[in-house]
């Protein structure tokens, strides 16, 4: 079906759906790689002003990527749930946008309908929407979710405390490990990208992470962020595995480019869930996404990458994730070329993810070959701050000696608890409470080499 | 001093921790705080490894004298560039990264019509100052292994503004079982020269990455050469052994990656 629309005396057509989302998307230079971006600044916000009159049950009936050509599509499609969906369902893309900034749109409101939304309507909306509506929306939602801990309660922001060290030297991750712990990091999951991806090294890895947990009673939770298949693997040689994480993609081509089916994740789900190792909650996964990740793998069927990447939320939701995170300038200045770009898709994947009712936390991050600066993540951890973000991750020094890749540090994450009072999952504050390394007020304390955890060095 | 008088026991203490920490791991641990933020000094030596990391990424790739080396343990090369015209093209277009300019696909068509056990690409990727310091510490340690073997290798092709993918048409035209793709990783900020290396088995236009194995960290201070070339000639045999690569191989030479830190 074409969408058409007159606007300064030119009329604009759209071939499809697809076409015109692709032109409704900010300027983002992957968008200009696949040749789906608009032609000209005019036309992009023509395409704005045409997809505010499409009412939100077209996204119901047209679909971007067939239904019969794509699992995910057909995921989407079968778990929409059109009670959820009553409230809006007789919206515009437009009247959605504005409605979603009234008081009307509730915490509750917006938790109650994030089943009745598919990715296709969030994504909509979301080009409509300035960085500060993107904000606004997404602090209002409220996705908390529990394994060891409880993540994602108001007023506070988790941080993934991430060790990785460039050939997993235990004793190397171990000193990462207790420089996170000490400056209080480490209650979203204590989370290693493996060099290696030899199962004998990842059950090492997995034990002695799990050891580290026991032996210092942390409430919070570990993973070894390898593929699913090799999580099952261990899970089923008796390796204590906490969460199965996956990179995930919002097509069946990328997951395929992955070498992950739905399947796969639903056994890798299955089978974290029979150790039964939460104490507090079972949710048991961990994915990361990031947009442009369809484009790379060929598997983008000409949607834009951001919708992609809203479609890669609906996969996390159904296998209900502990995290997940967007890892947002990681892929390269081909997608997102610049620290504008970034971080416009930060907020963009925080809020889509949000208000598909997924724990949403951002790898707020940055390539050597991309034209950003440590100055545009401040910029994006504070914007994320104010917008509620579930987690951040936290790199000793933002410089991640494995991944070659600047994320955030352990002192980032003070920074933004100290601007905006952002506390910590309140069980892991109660354990840095107990075990010294914060005041009542949650401020770090300062410590000595006689501090217990330093014998985790000892023990690694 | 005025100074030592300055610095409360408390801050002294955990500057003893952070001495503790900073023998255990390149990584960034120990910087010690002021406030919530990083002192200056450090914030200072973050924004140089920055600069120098931005400065790998926009080297040129000097494929002559990588090729003179090259000749010295017996290899053979031939240039070749990408699709992409420049630099700043490069970095935006992958597409064109992956494919070989229309020029050079004839050509290397023409070089070997026999075929090979494995092909070799080099390729300047990310950092051509990683290829500059690893290709060829790590392709001396390798071809022995691969001869000994007696697995049959092709000329080293030398890519400038390449991607992975490049691979996969190079293995194709020399006819390759398999191929290698030796390329700059993206510069991190405390290595600059990091090489990874991309094993394809049947490469022909259109693999995924799923179809790959791949090692990086390629450099000394992390996987060092030797070692590499180690991991890869088991990567090799088991590849054409059992006739695939990426997931479906797993690497389970355990014992290899136990002895990084001694390699």
């Amino acid at each position: 079906m074409t969408y058409r629309i007159i606007a300064g005396g030119t009329l604009w057509a759209f071939a499809d759906l697809k076409q015109l989302m692709a032109k409704a998307t900010p300027l983002r230079s992957g968008d200009v790689l696949a040749g789906v971006a608009a032609s000209s600044a005019e036309e992009s916000v023509a395409a704005r002003m045409c997809l505010a009159d499409v009412p939100l049950r077209q996204f119901l009936t047209e679909a971007l990527i067939p239904y019969e050509a794509d699992d995910v599509t057909r995921l989407i499609m079968d778990s929409h749930d059109a009670t959820a969906f009553r409230p809006v369902a007789h919206m515009t893309v437009g009247q959605f946008r504005d409605w979603l900034l009234t008081p009307a749109a509730s915490s509750a409101v917006l938790s109650a309908l994030a089943r009745g939304l598919t990715p296709e309507m969030v994504a909509a909306v979301s080009k409509l929407m300035r960085n500060q509506d993107l904000i606004l929306v997404a602090r209002k939602c409220r996705v908390v979710t529990r394994f060891r801990n409880t993540i994602g309660l108001a007023g506070t922001m988790a941080v993934r405390l991430q060790p990785n060290h460039p050939y997993d030297d235990k004793r190397g991750i171990a000193a990462s490990i207790v420089d996170g712990l000490l400056y209080g990091c480490g209650d979203a999951v204590i989370g290693i990208n493996p060099a290696s991806d030899n199962i004998a090294v990842l059950s090492d890895l997995n034990h002695m992470l799990d050891e580290i947990v026991h032996r210092y009673d942390i409430p919070t939770q570990t993973c070894i962020l390898t593929h699913v298949t090799s999580s099952i693997g261990m899970i089923e040689q008796g390796v204590p595995v906490d969460l199965v994480f996956q990179s995930v993609a919002g097509t069946q081509k990328t997951n395929q480019s992955f070498g992950v089916t739905l399947d796969m994740l639903r056994e890798g789900r299955d089978a974290a869930l029979s150790l039964k190792r939460g104490t507090v909650g079972d949710n048991v996964m961990y994915f990361e996404t990031g947009q442009g990740s369809a484009l790379s793998a060929g598997g983008h069927h000409g949607v834009d990458q951001q919708t992609c990447e809203a479609r890669a939320y609906a996969v996390c939701r159904a296998f209900d994730p502990l995290i997940v995170n967007t890892v947002v300038g990681f892929i390269g200045p081909e997608y997102l070329a610049d620290g504008k770009q970034i971080v416009r898709a930060g907020l963009e994947d925080h809020f889509c993810g949000k208000l598909l009712g997924v724990p949403m936390g951002c790898d707020i991050c940055y390539t050597n070959h991309a034209e950003a600066d440590q100055d545009d993540m401040d910029v994006l951890l504070t914007l994320l701050g104010a917008a509620g973000v579930t987690f951040v991750i936290g790199v000793p020094g933002a410089d991640d000696i494995m991944l070659n890749y600047q994320s955030t540090s352990f002192h980032d994450q003070l920074y933004i608890r100290e601007v905006l009072g952002l506390g910590r999952a309140p069980e892991f504050e109660a354990w840095l409470q107990r075990m010294g390394l914060t005041d009542a007020a949650g401020q770090l304390t300062h410590h000595g080499l006689d501090h217990p955890l330093l014998t985790i060095l000892e023990a690694s | 001093m005025a100074k030592d008088l300055a610095m409360t026991d408390a801050a002294r203490v955990s500057r003893e921790t952070n001495t503790v920490l900073t023998a255990l791991t390149d990584a960034r641990v120990g910087l010690g705080r002021v406030g919530a933020s990083m002192p200056t000094a450090e914030v200072l030596k973050f924004a140089y490894a920055h600069a120098r990391a931005r400065d790998a990424v926009h080297a040129d790739f000097d494929a002559d004298a990588l090729g003179e080396a090259l000749a010295a343990i017996g290899l053979e090369s031939v240039s070749a560039r990408s699709a992409a015209p420049d630099r700043m093209t490069y970095l935006r277009r992958p597409d064109l990264g992956r494919r070989l300019a229309d020029a050079d696909r004839a050509r290397l068509d023409a070089l070997q019509a026999e075929g090979v056990d494995i092909g070799i690409v080099v390729a300047d990727g990310l950092s051509a100052t990683a290829v500059h310091v690893n290709a060829v510490p790590f392709l001396a340690a390798l071809l022995p292994m691969l001869r000994n073997a007696g697995f049959t290798v092709g000329p080293v092709a030398f890519v400038q503004n390449a991607r992975v993918a490049v691979g996969d048409e190079i293995g194709a035209l020399l006819r390759a079982r398999l191929v290698l793709v030796l390329i700059g990783e993206r510069p991190g900020l405390s290595s600059a020269d990091s090489l990874g290396v991309y094993l394809t088995h049947g490469p022909v236009p259109g693999r995924s990455d799923a179809e790959r194995n791949c090692i990086s960290n390629i450099r000394e201070g992390g996987l060092v050469p030797p070692l590499a070339a180690r991991k890869a000639m088991w990567l090799v045999s088991e590849s054409l052994r059992r006739q695939l690569s990426g997931v479906a191989l797993k690497e389970e030479e355990a014992t290899l990656i136990g002895t990084a830190a001694e390699g």
